[in-house]
């Protein structure tokens, strides 16, 4: 029982924590300009691409640009939060505990799920608003599910991010290239059909494709039980890269602490 | 302290654009992200543009697309450049040399700008290698011409932004924030024809949407000239107002005694 209560709070209030301390992001200068600005700009230029090109609707656009903006926390919130915790020194502290590695991990993933899922939900609502976007109502409570599954699927990429961080330096650096390849892969505003095959056989295997495809659908007014099977698809692809994620982790603590090359960089 | 000769400015511009050059070539990991960064959105547009469009279209989106990393480079470094002297602990002693403050900055953003132009090639490699688009020059002389034009006036733009946002803690940030307005403000990737009339005046004080239009006219057939020339005379009034903007808020740091606070 102390166990499972000690495992409850390192999950909760650790990851809370990590993410209040490691997240340095956590001041209005830098999230007004990184994740209210950013996704609106992304989102216009891109509409006004597919227009200029005379490809797809604005609501392509909108929708898939706001989902994959949540990329952004996800890849650098959860990579930072993990390799900050080594460019701190702190890391080699923490791995000395006896706490658990899987609540020690996981727990720091709940603030960043949040996190993309608001970025997210904020895109989709001012870029809805400012193209005129006619979403039923009914649709509402759905996208923001398959927004929350897409933000859970897409930390788990972040999970592998940060497992790299144990070897990498420049972690910003692989979140950029990784936010790049989702925003050409994922369908996110080139259409799957339209992309080369060997790309189009990549994208089921990413985060977001799935959350994108669902999302669509449902602003064009497909029911939610229609849209369930790429639900538990993006939900499928989260948890894969969570496990690859965690045992990276694993895999790159085991080899630091046998090499001593933790806080080497 | 004695101020030094007019005549040694131009020395410590090339001098200083050389060295940051050198410097910022040192990261690999920075050059590969300044080169596939906008190689991203640039495969986008191709891919876009290459759905229904010809290949006039796809020369179009190539050539402004190519200019995309030349503003990439400029943007976040740039604005966040007189900062990351504050925290190196240099700022001090760039300021204590005896130049004016902006012969000292301005290499720093004309250095970026020029790293900007490896982006600027391999997009256009990119380009013809997987999309087949053919970059053919029709007025050679004024496209050698408008490209280094352009990627000086984009230098001194970041100059200006660099002295602007100086009293902004996190100016990367901000930097960030106009990377993709300018990139479709500028006309990099979308007609400004397309773009709500508002947005026109925004276009036309900004150097990089006479200078991508200079290169595009040079390249496609066309009258460059007058966009060079826009470009270039906006290029100097960023620098003169960015001159005054560095000496006045050094006058009220050394007042303040705020130097090296943010």
């Amino acid at each position: 029982m102390t166990a499972f209560v000690n495992a409850t709070r390192i999950f909760f209030l650790g990851g809370i924590m990590s993410y209040r301390a490691l997240f340095n992001w956590l001041s209005p200068w830098i999230l007004i300009p990184s994740f209210l600005v950013g996704p609106i700009a992304q989102i216009l230029l891109f509409a006004f691409l597919g227009r200029s090109a005379g490809v797809a609707s604005d609501e392509f656009f909108v929708v898939g640009n706001a989902l994959q903006y949540a990329a952004i926390p996800c890849l650098f919130a959860m990579g930072n939060t993990i390799g900050d915790e080594r460019q701190e020194k702190t890391l080699g502290i923490i791995l000395s505990t006896p706490a658990p590695r899987v609540p020690l991990f996981l727990g720091r993933a709940i603030p960043v799920i949040a996190n993309g899922f608001l970025v997210a939900l904020f895109s989709l609502v001012v870029g809805g608003a400012i193209f005129s976007i006619d979403v039923p109502g009914s649709a509402y409570f759905p996208i923001a599910v398959v927004t929350l599954v897409a933000s859970f699927s897409c930390t788990g990429l972040g999970l592998v991010c940060a497992a790299l961080s144990l070897r990498v330096r420049e972690t910003a650096v692989l979140a950029n290239v990784i936010f790049g390849v989702l925003l050409v892969f994922c369908g996110v505003n080139v259409p799957l059909d339209s992309l080369p095959e060997w790309m189009q056989s990549v994208s089921p295997w990413l985060p977001l494709t799935h959350g994108i495809a669902a999302a669509r659908r449902l602003a064009d007014g497909a029911t939610f039980s229609s849209v369930t099977g790429d639900l538990f698809r993006e939900a499928g692809v989260g948890a894969l890269y969570v496990l690859i994620g965690m045992a990276m982790l694993s895999y790159f603590e085991w080899e630091s602490r046998r090499r001593a090359t933790l806080e080497v960089f | 302290m004695s101020a030094a000769p007019a005549a040694s400015i131009p020395r410590v511009l090339a001098v200083g654009w050389w060295f940051h050059l050198k410097m910022l070539s040192r990261s690999a990991f920075n050059g590969i992200l300044q080169i596939l960064w906008p190689l991203f959105f640039a495969t986008i547009a191709f891919f876009l543009y290459g759905i229904d469009g010809d290949d006039r279209t796809l020369l179009y989106a190539s050539i402004g697309a190519s200019v995309m990393g030349v503003w990439s480079a400029v943007s976040t470094s740039g604005s966040g450049a007189v900062q990351r002297e504050r925290w190196q602990g240099t700022l001090e002693l760039l300021v204590a040399a005896p130049v004016p403050l902006a012969s000292v900055l301005l290499p720093v953003t004309t250095a970026m700008a020029t790293v900007g132009l490896y982006s600027m090639v391999t997009t256009l490699l990119w380009g013809r290698l997987l999309f087949g688009i053919d970059v053919s020059i029709e007025h050679p002389w004024l496209f050698a011409f408008s490209v280094p034009a352009t990627v000086l006036a984009i230098g001194m733009l970041g100059f200006l932004l660099s002295v602007t946002v100086v009293r902004y803690r996190s100016a990367w940030a901000l930097g960030n924030a106009f990377e993709l307005p300018v990139w479709l403000v500028s006309g990099f990737l979308v007609p400004i024809s397309i773009l709500p009339d508002w947005v026109r005046p925004i276009s036309w004080v900004l150097a990089p949407t006479w200078g991508v239009r200079a290169i595009r006219e040079s390249a496609l057939g066309g009258h460059p000239l007058p966009d060079l020339l826009l470009c270039l005379l906006l290029g100097t009034v960023y620098l003169l107002v960015g001159v005054f903007a560095a000496e006045s808020i050094l006058r009220s740091a050394r007042r303040n005694a705020s130097l090296s606070l943010s």
